[in-house]
């Protein structure tokens, strides 16, 4: 990348932390945000939060996107968000997908995810909604 | 069908007819709203079926009867004029007392049959207390990590009356022995125990992600538990061969049909390898498939899928004995048409998926709950979904007359549509080496992802119409009630956990793990062990972890 230049392909990380299996989702939406432009590094399965911010570091992504269906959420979240903030990723734009009860919603945006896209969500609009606030950092 | 030359040339004169007369009078004033129609799953179909477009489906060769080769019709002579399906909701949550207390009340609703769903802790064969337990203990199903939970499990239940389905996989040995030491404790041999282990690897490394071993030790395991089963327990299917995961994680109706056949074609040779008699092990293999949402597609699959698997059986594996030839199924509605948006219109979703599931002849039925596009189903969610089993069992009718869809010109030419797409399919596989080896390779998943990603494309453009989704929508603030587990599940198993390790003979405890690694590292079968195990409360992480040591972990490549 030439010195000085403003901004890159926005760089995200789709991951599956703890034990859940279902990735049609996660792997959808990683086509997707390839498609549009974006590089994209899939963790496949079964990803400690350890692990997931250890490759969101090594990979020096903008936009970090969990999926998560099996109600640990509330578990795993916290601890992700915690270790990205200690790895100095706070500006990183944090989205979750899956199986989320509304209720749950406030309080991991007061964790500091950034939107949570449940069943049905448009992928077109969360292509739109990481465009708009990836933040994209000088080269 | 069966049709005389004769009248096939009258038919289709008359057919021209109509199309240039009055078919292309109305087309000329008002054209059809799309110019292709295709099935959920995209087979091109065409405005109308005749005899025509079966004019090689010979009825006894291709139909026959019910009970008989080649089993299109029903597997039974009566169907569900002898016996209704058993109505079979899969459920767990949190503790076993938990759990316990929904199959009593399920059982008091009138469901016919136990289905127990483990958290993923168990199914990946971890304590609660490991640290990738943490969180998911008790989330997806029941935690289940002894043979003390399993005994609190089925407390009141006599093993006896029900037949169980356990949805386990990677450690099924442990599960199933567990079972059988809670029957024994009951007065009940294992040789009287009803019900069905998934037991199903492949489909894991595919679609549903619960694999530990490697493939190949991990097919030693399934047929491990066959083997024991067939020697032991008459009464038990020791597989339940699954499409279900492959659908819902994208594949169409012919993909589940084929590689659901291709898998089981991969046992079957798995056990003939170990030297079982294809007789002796075939009548006791299970089926389990998704009901989706095209009514007649689902029907001609279900049809479909028991007419090529008694082809195979009898032409490719010599089976002789009528029930080697049977596809029993159990089916359960389609989870992921299940929205989030508008929730109650799922009832309606599962209404029709239901139906298809009894039109197309199931032998048993999960139905889902409107609320599981949020969470794991309330009870109230729960009945309403049973008694969509009980409305369509004891007000629609559709029980009454066997097959009523056979003879159908539609459903007939789509169920020899879906089986010679499958048997292309299958024999592509064949043709790379079988199923495993077609999964290590990553056609399989591949196959799988496209599908899925053509889908979402087309409910993304609007050509695939979602109710509440895409079309239809209103601004509403969801106003069900949902199923929270408690948080403080986890910290009870953890400590129930270490109850069981702290107060057992440890001595007789490190024994039968130790006969376990023998068996394991000598290649006998290790259900003895394992039964063994399970009786001196060793803990699923810890035998699940003496097999890790000596079959090492699956790394699954990552395929999208």
């Amino acid at each position: 990348m030439v010195m000085g230049e403003v901004s890159h392909k926005i760089r995200v990380l789709i991951a599956k932390p703890g034990l859940d299996g279902h990735d049609r989702g996660a792997k959808l939406i990683a086509r997707v945000l390839r498609d549009a432009g974006m590089e994209v590094i899939y963790t496949g399965l079964h990803q400690t939060p350890e692990q997931i911010a250890k490759t969101a570091v090594q990979e020096d992504v903008d936009v970090v996107g969990i999926s998560i269906l099996s109600g640990a959420h509330m578990a795993l979240m916290p601890r992700i968000m915690e270790l990205l903030k200690q790895e100095g990723m706070q500006d990183v734009l944090v989205v979750v997908g899956g199986i989320i009860p509304p209720e749950d919603v406030p309080e991991l945006k007061k964790m500091g995810v950034a939107e949570v896209f449940g069943p049905g969500s448009s992928f077109e609009k969360i292509v739109e909604y990481i465009k708009q606030n990836a933040k994209r950092r000088v080269a | 069908m069966s049709f005389s030359k004769e009248s096939l040339r009258k038919v289709a004169d008359e057919f021209k007819r109509w199309e240039e007369t009055t078919l292309a009078k109305t087309l000329a004033k008002a054209p059809e709203i799309r110019k292709e129609f295709t099935t959920g799953s995209g087979i091109l179909v065409k405005r109308i079926y005749t005899p025509l477009d079966i004019r090689d489906l010979g009825y006894v060769r291709d139909l026959g009867f019910p009970g008989e080769y080649p089993y299109i019709r029903g597997v039974y002579p009566t169907m569900y004029r002898g016996r209704l399906w058993t109505m079979r909701m899969y459920a767990g949550y949190g503790t076993a007392e938990e759990t316990n207390a929904r199959y009593k009340y399920l059982l008091k609703e009138g469901q016919t049959g136990l289905s127990v769903a483990f958290d993923l802790p168990t199914q990946l064969g971890y304590d609660p207390d490991h640290p990738l337990a943490r969180g998911e203990v008790g989330k997806v199903g029941v935690s289940m990590p002894t043979l003390k939970d399993m005994e609190i499990l089925f407390e009141g239940i006599p093993l006896d009356k029900v037949t169980t389905s356990m949805t386990i996989n990677a450690p099924t040995a442990m599960l199933l022995a567990m079972y059988i030491a809670v029957a024994e404790k009951q007065g009940v041999s294992m040789d009287k125990l009803g019900g069905t282990v998934q037991n199903d690897i492949l489909k894991e490394y595919v679609a549903r992600g619960n694999y530990i071993y490697p493939p190949q030790p991990s097919m030693k395991l399934v047929v491990d538990v066959i083997e024991f089963c067939t020697k032991n327990m008459p009464r038990w299917n020791p597989i339940s061969i699954s499409g279900y995961h492959m659908r819902e994680a994208g594949a169409t109706a012919v993909q589940e049909v084929a590689f659901t056949l291709a898998s089981a074609i991969a046992y079957v040779e798995a056990c003939l390898e170990r030297g079982l008699e294809v007789d002796s092990f075939a009548r006791r293999l299970s089926f389990f498939f998704a009901a989706h949402n095209d009514f007649f597609e689902e029907i001609a699959k279900f049809r479909a899928a028991r007419r090529l698997w008694a082809r195979i059986m009898r032409e490719r594996f010599g089976a002789k004995h009528p029930d080697s030839l049977r596809l029993r199924f159990h089916a359960q509605t389609a989870g992921s048409t299940l929205t989030a948006q508008q929730p109650q219109n799922n009832i309606v979703r599962v209404t029709i998926q239901a139906l298809a599931a009894i039109l197309g002849g199931a032998q048993s039925l999960h139905t889902n709950s409107y609320d599981e596009a949020y969470c794991l189903p309330t009870e109230e969610a729960v009945r309403i979904a049973l008694r969509t089993q009980q409305i369509i069992a004891y007000e629609s009718g559709v029980t009454n007359v066997i097959d009523p869809l056979g003879g159908s010109y539609y459903v007939e030419w789509l169920t020899n549509e879906i089986e010679s797409q499958a048997e292309k399919y299958i024999k592509k596989i064949d043709a790379m080496g079988g199923m495993v080896k077609a999964i290590e390779q990553g056609y399989i998943q591949r196959e799988i992802v496209e599908s899925a990603y053509r889908y979402q494309k087309e409910v993304e453009e609007g050509k695939r119409v979602v109710v509440g989704v895409n079309k239809f929508v209103i601004e509403e603030p969801i106003q069900i009630r949902l199923l929270k587990v408690r948080p403080e599940v986890e910290k009870a198993q953890i400590e129930r956990v270490r109850e069981v390790r702290s107060s057992r003979d440890d001595q007789r405890a490190k024994r039968a793990l130790k006969s376990l690694r023998e068996a394991a590292e000598s290649g006998e079968n290790v259900m003895p062990t394992v039964l063994q195990a399970v009786k001196a409360y060793c803990t699923i992480g810890e035998m699940c972890d003496v097999l890790r040591e000596v079959y090492g972990e699956y790394q699954a490549p990552t395929i999208y």
